[in-house]
């Protein structure tokens, strides 16, 4: 799993390289993938192809990207509903990704779970989680697992600065910092602080704005970072994932980022103005590396097209695929319900 | 050899017995460890057993329900303790939204082999707050199994299956039953889904589980020495439920009681009577008939909870109404 998740040149999770000239290239062609895909999805949202919510990561790309080029093979990761992109950065292939959305049989879960659980565990993703913050208690729990199994794995738990409130994150919180005294909870608290939960901000949210800083009533090391530049977060990842891999200990990360698209669908983004947006839209993560990468002279205009087309192609493709694989099979209802017999409990 | 233990005992072997037989069975909740268990059933396996095994956590159920859930993803088998089952209320979300679901919204991805165990139901004064029996409320999910042993050998050969089971078990002890004794088995797992035939009898049906079905069996004795033969169901599991079980009976004596602490919207009576009507109608010479809690949050004095609960009185009538005997 994890080989497909390595930057090109294959520095991911030794801890201190930076990716290299290539992998920056490789995770720039990452980012506009799940850039594209998103708009991709958006299109067949409102046509009425995708069902249920949506929720697009359109502007928070280097933060997923660069954390998830330090996942080794055993790591686990763990999100929210905004999952998208967690899925497709770690290989998962885009067509069964968009195949999920469409509730097709060929979907990462089969079809069974749509955007909110994108689930592929054997590259390494256990899950998209509908409920903010629920998930988080699951992270802590996978982080103590590993160590108890005597692994040198841990756990990267994304989540919002909506989660922050809630009070599973301070119970699961203040449990990783307590396990994490002795090394037993090796678990990466990745906040994606886009500034909303919803359309509420996060001065609306919290008197004490200051996210990272709330990890400190858990004794739990924290920093934050830029999280609209992709080099930064990898410095950052490269440095924490190689922490937390030899403590054991929990570290938090507060990547400040921003969520260029609406939240999902019927937003109507009174909570913020246009110029806000467009003030961060000016900081565009994949805009950014690009201008980076050109001046480093590792990409060319017309190497940019290349990309930029062979992406659109690929997500054609993803959508083509979707819109022709097969619904579930009737008998799917009654599947996975129960582990080691799915029979229904109960007549109808 | 069967021995005779306590409710109580039989609990605590069952959960040794897991701890030994597989490293991945961890116990995890409040003031099990170092304090030793409200319900001392966890009494000294913090010393035997270790820290990273014997999980003591500060009080969050939802933060605890949760890490165990994620640990049983990974292939870890945790029992978590509910010091009451009262408090999980405050795990719920964990419980139904994650541990009961996440199987079937990953397209069968992971198993949550986890088993959440802690006293049910009232009867020692409790109280509003920590006197609930969830059996219907969980009952209500797919995605989980609920079971309620009424005694010592259930108790332990259904905490055995528990802890083997791949998915999510929700284990409601009665409570109010940890110091009665009964004969207990070496190692013999129940298997869930099949009730118990507590007492053979060929005039009417009385169905229960946990701490109702002792409660049925006095008043089987009372109606017996009135010429009526009572048979009572013990179902133990909830979900599976054994509807065959409690369909053969009927057929046998065309008349059944169900009984249960719980209040009565809503509840098991409700099911086990609608499963009658719908598999055994033609069998029936009466309506069945439900005895259940009344309809309050349950009173602390004592005249008071002992009103709020089934009676031995209650279950005899009832059942002289579906026999259309007079009142007596």
């Amino acid at each position: 799993m994890a080989k497909a998740a390595e930057p090109a040149d294959g520095q991911a999770g030794d801890g201190r390289a930076g990716p290299g000239r290539e992998g920056l290239v490789d995770l720039y062609r990452q980012m506009v993938l799940v850039r594209m895909f998103e708009e991709s999805c958006q299109r067949s949202f409102r046509k009425g192809a995708i069902g249920g919510y949506l929720h697009l990561y359109t502007g928070q790309e280097a933060v997923a990207a660069g954390f998830l080029a330090h996942v080794r093979e055993g790591d686990k990761v763990i999100t929210g509903y905004r999952d998208h992109a967690h899925a497709l950065l770690l290989r998962c292939d885009p067509r069964e990704v968009m195949a999920e959305l469409y509730g097709r049989r060929d979907g990462l879960s089969k079809g069974k779970g749509g955007s909110m659980h994108l689930f592929a565990i054997d590259r390494g993703l256990w899950g998209g989680y509908g409920i903010v913050g629920g998930h988080i208690p699951l992270g802590v729990g996978f982080a103590y697992a590993l160590r108890y199994q005597g692994t040198d794995h841990i756990c990267q738990l994304y989540l919002g600065d909506g989660a922050l409130q809630t009070g599973a994150f301070h119970e699961a919180a203040n449990l990783a910092g307590l396990w994490g005294r002795d090394g037993n909870c090796p678990v990466v608290f990745v906040v994606e602080n886009n500034q909303y939960a919803m359309g509420t901000s996060v001065e609306r949210s919290t008197a004490m704005t200051d996210l990272a800083a709330k990890f400190d009533a858990y004794g739990i090391e924290r920093e934050k970072v830029d999280g609209m530049d992709l080099e930064a977060v990898l410095e950052c990842a490269a440095r924490v994932t190689q922490q937390v891999r030899e403590s054991g200990k929990p570290y938090a990360v507060e990547a400040v980022t921003y969520r260029l698209a609406p939240h999902g669908a019927a937003d109507f983004e009174k909570y913020r103005t246009k110029e806000e947006v467009a003030q961060w839209r000016e900081r565009d993560p994949i805009d950014t590396l690009e201008r980076k990468l050109l001046e480093a002279e590792a990409l060319e205009a017309d190497m940019i097209d290349e990309i930029k087309s062979g992406v659109r192609d690929e997500v054609e493709k993803a959508i083509e695929f979707a819109a022709a694989s097969e619904q579930p099979a009737e008998e799917e209802l009654y599947t996975d319900v129960l582990a080691g017999g799915d029979e229904y409990m109960g007549h109808q | 050899m069967p021995e005779i233990k306590t409710y109580r005992e039989a609990l605590r072997e069952a959960i040794i017995h897991e701890l030994d037989r597989d490293e991945s069975v961890v116990l995890i909740g409040e003031d099990i460890g170092v304090y030793g268990g409200t319900q001392l059933i966890t009494v000294d396996l913090l010393e035997q057993y270790g820290a990273k095994r014997v999980i003591d956590t500060p009080i969050c159920e939802g933060g605890f329900t949760g890490a165990a859930i994620g640990m049983a993803m990974m292939g870890m088998r945790p029992i978590v303790e509910m010091m009451t089952m009262n408090f999980s209320f405050l795990a719920v979300d964990q419980i139904i939204q994650n541990a009961a679901k996440v199987r079937y919204f990953s397209g069968g991805q992971v198993k949550v082999p986890l088993v959440i165990r802690g006293p049910n139901g009232g009867g020692v004064q409790l109280s509003a707050q920590h006197t609930h029996s969830l059996e219907s409320f969980y009952g209500h999910f797919p995605g989980l199994k609920v079971v309620a042993p009424a005694s010592p050998n259930d108790a332990k050969g259904m905490m055995l299956t528990a802890v083997r089971d791949d998915n999510c078990v929700i284990f409601l002890e009665a409570g109010a039953l940890y110091g009665t004794k009964g004969e207990v088995d070496e190692d013999n797992p129940i298997p869930f889904g099949k009730a118990r035939i507590a007492r053979d009898g060929g005039d009417i049906t009385l169905i229960s589980y946990g701490r109702q079905v002792a409660l049925c069996l006095q008043a089987a004795d009372t109606l017996a020495a009135d010429g009526i033969d009572a048979e009572v169901i013990d179902l133990r599991s909830l979900r599976p439920l054994d509807e065959d079980a409690i369909v053969k009976s009927v057929e046998k004596t065309h008349r059944a009681v169900a009984v249960q602490e719980q209040w009565r919207w809503f509840g098991v009576a409700s099911e086990v009577a609608a499963i009658i009507q719908d598999r055994a109608f033609d069998c029936l010479d009466a309506p069945v008939e439900r005895v259940s809690g009344a309809e309050v949050p349950a009173p602390y004095a004592r005249n008071l909870e002992l009103a709020a609960f089934p009676d031995e009185q209650q279950v005899i009538e009832a059942a002289r109404r579906v026999l259309y005997r007079e009142e007596k």
